[in-house]
């Protein structure tokens, strides 16, 4: 029941957004299985890979495993996809943030395929992750992902991966 | 100073099993030599990528395609021990069946004296139709001759 004319308090919008966030990212058991949290400013989403021992692939150099690498780097292209492709609805009232679950959530999107550039070697320190939604249409869509660590602009991985979007009703 | 393929085969495998990602996702070595690796994972809730159907994650999948891959490497006659990722691409076939273990077979095809090529395929428990398919390059690490050398 909003009104047209009043603008919403930035709590319910703030709250309405948090909310989809929080519900994607819990659906996917490997997100909390890899550690990796979201920082949302308005729609742009920061991937955080918090550092464990257990992500480690060398451990004699110490260097975090490729493998932890390009799975963190596909969870933040999968997350910033669906974020994207559920914003109109949840924003619009199509779609409740507050009772969204594993059981309501559309149908998210599927890699069709991803390649890993594996810039330097990942420090045993916390990393960082954006995507960028370089195409999207309404079957096939394009990400690309940069991952870094102390600086920002010294990647230390990137990647560029295919998705097959879910099929939308109506 | 040649290694028999039997040592490399070896020291491949207690690399391989001590890594602590590859032990986080609990996977197992199950055949090594020749520049062929092949190494199994377990299917496990906490894997999971697609929360309705099971499906296991292609983060995970890509994981273990680097592990074997990273493994096929080491395990090549004229390498040496270490190896790091210089690219990985992989190909999603098909979902994994909820449940079911997944293999991956590494082989490095190709090897010069920097760089090592890569094919990789992975499949659960129905052997004819793959889950995924990888092709990856890979670092060959030298030792430096320093022994004998200037200091």
């Amino acid at each position: 029941m909003r009104s047209p004319r009043l603008p919403e308090p930035v709590a319910l919008i703030k709250q309405r957004r948090d909310s989809t966030l929080a519900a994607l990212v819990g659906a996917v058991p490997y997100i909390g299985f890899l550690g990796v949290k979201f920082d949302r400013r308005g729609d742009e989403l920061t991937a955080v890979l918090g550092y464990d021992d257990k992500l480690i692939g060398n451990p004699l150099v110490p260097a975090l495993h490729g493998g932890a690498i390009a799975s963190f780097l596909e969870v933040t292209a999968i997350m910033e996809l669906s974020f994207n492709m559920l914003w109109d609805d949840v924003e619009q009232g199509r779609i409740d943030a507050e009772n969204l679950g594993p059981a309501t959530l559309p149908r998210l999107p599927k890699t069709i395929d991803f390649t890993v550039d594996y810039l330097r070697s990942g420090l045993p320190r916390d990393a960082y992750a954006r995507a960028r939604v370089n195409r999207q249409g309404r079957r096939y869509a394009s990400v690309h992902v940069e991952a870094w660590q102390d600086h920002r602009q010294k990647l230390f991985a990137q990647a560029t991966g295919h998705f097959l979007m879910p099929p939308r009703d109506g | 100073m040649d290694q028999s393929s039997a040592d490399k085969a070896r020291i491949a495998r207690q690399f391989i099993e001590a890594i602590p990602f590859s032990r986080a996702l609990q996977m197992r070595l199950e055949e090594i030599g020749e520049g062929v690796a092949v190494i199994s994972m377990p299917w496990s809730e906490m894997i999971v990528g697609y929360p309705t159907l099971g499906v296991v994650h292609g983060g995970a999948v890509s994981a273990l395609m680097d592990t074997c891959g990273g493994a096929a490497v080491m395990s090549h006659p004229q390498a040496l021990a270490g190896t790091a990722t210089i690219d990985l691409r992989i190909d999603y076939m098909r979902a994994a069946t909820s449940g079911q273990r997944i293999t991956a077979r590494a082989e490095c095809y190709h090897l010069t004296r920097s760089v090592a090529f890569v094919r990789a395929e992975a499949w659960d428990e129905d052997r004819t139709r793959p889950v995924a398919a990888a092709t990856g390059a890979f670092t060959v690490e030298r030792i430096t001759p320093r022994d004998g050398g200037k200091s």
